[in-house]
């Protein structure tokens, strides 16, 4: 997988949470600038041109959803994700209608926030036209609604074929279960029990039972990646 | 008003006391006047009646048998002895000269029109000047007439009924005030050992409770709305302390068992150490979980969600989570049937009821073991207003005890079986608070072996909800 260094504007008064992202996205070999209020981020954001931006949702001066707002009035396109601690099932339409592209409410893990900034800057990659999937040898048949792998057809359940498309479109990235929650259920809480685990081993049943090279991986305390290499 | 007269004028007390003086006072002065204007108002007027009468008689005297005649009659009346003592005469010439008559001369400013007039004069037959009351008349020729009474004697007499009235208004007025002071003092008792139990309350005493007299009167019914209101109060603080205890005890145990596992950490060789942070973090998210179970709870509770409300199938939303959650039962070797309506319109939160749905087949799937069957269904009631969508989850597992079913619902309630399972204790709390959201109602029943839960949701749910 190819390293994609992304510049990302994080926009967090808390100093140690501040911290806590800047740290792991410059493991992770990215760059941040981070800036502690509203006012400030929207001067950033409209000066320079980021990959990202991570907004908290409860910021001085001027409050998170403003600032979303004022930069995007601004025209500037750049994904935002939007960070609170709020309840996540009423706050979160409010988050996306002020113009975020995601939402993630704190306490978060960090593998978590990565997954989905990678999935917000490689999203604008993807054409939404595009009628056929792929991933190594194995092709998805939007129009068709067909799947084959290595020319074989694999007979999939709808939400199966839900399951694959988001893999296919976030291939060689990780996703998370909360990410595959929202994105195939359209479920905006976490169950208790590991449902996802299951319904991800059943496609890989399908998927990679007969091939010897593995398609869909386990990214251990993470989520899962749909990948031709491991 | 120095402030120890303001509390006295302050209180209740006084102000009733001080009404009822009013009205006593006020009903005396006006039956006393009653009986002034009855008695001697009446005996004046009679007496100014006879003057009227024995002048016109005179007068009539005087027409018939001309002065001479008059005169006799004046003289025979005023003479010592004979006729009425209080009697007053008096005759003039045209020149003012007194002609017949006990009195001297003409008195200033009595007016010969006949109007009763009082007045003091010298009386010549007991040479003293006294308070008369008289008419006076113009005869033919210049000649005057007056006529009148000697008033001492009613005069005396009306002096002392006046000092019988007012000892009459004074003794009423004391009375008024006694009695007021007493009554209010009687009822005034009584909301003052309201107030002092309300203050004992205050202080920290719940337990107390106001007591009735058994009268059955306003205070005591007061008395009893104040009781149950206290009843209501105490229970909510049993309830509320039995949550923050809760709250206590199942956040302490993991931040402890945090705690020390960070503890550990710190001085384990760095392998271990791994495991233990990564064990550390399951339980900081253990108890992140339960956080956000209780703020959801209360969110729900004063009804944030209700804005979200928007038309949805309920069939649909439960075939959605029952495939959610089909493989993960399987692969326990649970097995799992849906049998619902193909469709159920109603209005209501999607997420809210994907969330109260996931809640119960997580314990359905939690507490059943391999065999176990978890039979879903959705069906409609009752018709118009009543009509209710009714969602039963029957599974073969442990069941709940009878005596348990209603406990189950409060936080943090778990039993015994399951302390030691995964989960906070929330979640049938939020299942209850989502339901009361929609209008609806969630019971359990013995599904013999196992446990049905039955989830009533008004079909006309955000009608409901607003109400």
């Amino acid at each position: 997988m190819e390293a994609v260094c992304m510049l990302v504007l994080v926009v967090e008064d808390d100093d140690d949470t501040a911290a806590y992202m800047e740290r792991g996205l410059k493991e992770s070999g990215h760059t941040v600038d981070r800036v502690s209020d509203g006012r400030e981020a929207l001067y950033m954001a409209t000066d320079k041109q980021y990959d990202a931006i991570v907004m908290d949702r409860m910021l001085p001066k001027l409050d998170g959803l403003t600032t979303v707002q004022a930069v995007r009035a601004a025209g500037v396109d750049t994904p935002i994700l939007i960070l609170s601690a709020l309840g996540q099932v009423d706050e979160r339409v409010k988050g996306l209608k002020s113009g975020g592209d995601d939402y993630l409410s704190k306490p978060f893990s960090f593998s978590e926030l990565l997954a989905r900034l990678e999935a917000l800057t490689r999203r604008r990659g993807i054409t939404t036209e595009d009628t056929i999937l792929s991933c190594g040898d194995l092709e998805m048949d939007l129009l068709g609604r067909k799947v084959t792998r290595a020319g074989r057809p694999i007979d999939l359940q709808p939400r199966e074929f839900k399951l694959l498309e988001y893999l296919l479109r976030h291939a060689d990235q990780v996703v998370t279960r909360t990410m595959l929650l929202e994105g195939v259920w359209s479920y905006h809480f976490d169950p208790q029990t590991n449902v996802i685990d299951v319904h991800i081993s059943r496609l890989r049943q399908k998927l990679d039972k007969d091939f010897e090279t593995p398609l869909l991986h386990t990214v251990r305390g993470t989520g899962y990646k749909l990948s031709a290499t491991p | 008003m120095s402030p120890s007269l303001r509390r006295l004028t302050n209180t209740a007390t006084f102000r009733l006391a001080l009404g009822y003086m009013a009205l006593f006072g006020a009903s005396a002065v006006l039956l006393l006047s009653f009986i002034w204007w009855t008695t001697a108002g009446v005996i004046e007027r009679q007496v100014g009646e006879t003057v009227e009468a024995e002048l016109r008689g005179l007068a009539d005297q005087y027409r018939t048998e001309g002065p001479r005649g008059l005169i006799q009659a004046i003289d025979r009346r005023s003479s010592r002895g004979a006729g009425d003592p209080d009697g007053i005469y008096l005759l003039t010439d045209p020149l003012g000269r007194r002609v017949a008559g006990n009195i001297d001369t003409w008195p200033a400013g009595v007016q010969t029109d006949g109007q009763w007039t009082r007045l003091e004069v010298f009386r010549a037959d007991v040479e003293r000047r006294r308070l008369i009351g008289a008419r006076a008349f113009a005869l033919g020729g210049g000649y005057r007439l007056l006529v009148g009474r000697d008033m001492v004697a009613l005069g005396s007499f009306q002096a002392v009924l006046l000092e019988a009235l007012i000892w009459g208004v004074g003794v009423t007025l004391v009375l008024g005030l006694i009695s007021g002071i007493f009554m209010s003092r009687r009822l005034l008792a009584r909301v003052e050992a309201i107030g002092s139990t309300s203050r004992e309350i205050m202080e920290g005493d719940l337990s107390k409770r106001i007591a009735l007299d058994g009268s059955d009167d306003e205070f005591d019914r007061l008395a009893q709305n104040l009781n149950r209101m206290l009843e209501r109060i105490e229970a909510l603080m049993g309830e509320m302390r039995l949550v923050t205890d809760s709250l206590a005890h199942d956040l302490r145990s993991p931040l402890t068992r945090l705690r020390g596992g960070l503890d550990m950490a710190l001085r384990a060789p760095s392998a271990e150490r791994d495991r233990a942070i990564a064990q550390a973090i399951a339980q900081a998210d253990a108890v992140l979980a339960t956080f956000t179970a209780l703020i959801e709870i209360s969110r729900i509770e004063a009804g944030i969600g209700r804005s979200e409300m928007v038309p949805l199938d309920l069939a649909d939303s439960l075939r959605d989570i029952v495939e959610l959650y089909q493989p993960v039962a399987e692969e326990k070797g649970l097995s799992v049937t849906l049998d619902a309506v193909s469709a159920a319109p109603m209005h209501g939160s999607p997420q809210l009821l994907a969330l109260a749905l996931s809640n119960l087949l997580d314990n359905a799937v939690k507490y059943c073991r391999a065999g176990d069957i978890i039979a879903l269904s959705l069906g409609a009631e009752g018709e118009g207003a009543e009509s209710h969508w009714v969602l039963t989850i029957a599974d073969t597992g442990p069941g709940i005890p009878v005596a348990d079913r209603d406990r189950v619902f409060e936080r943090f309630v778990r039993l015994d079986e399951s302390r030691h399972a995964p989960g906070s204790g929330l979640g049938l709390s939020l299942v209850a608070a989502i339901a009361k959201l929609h209008g609806g109602t969630v019971t359990l029943e013995d599904n013999a072996p196992g446990l049905r839960l039955v989830w009533r949701l008004s079909v006309h749910s955000s009608n409901a909800a607003l109400q």
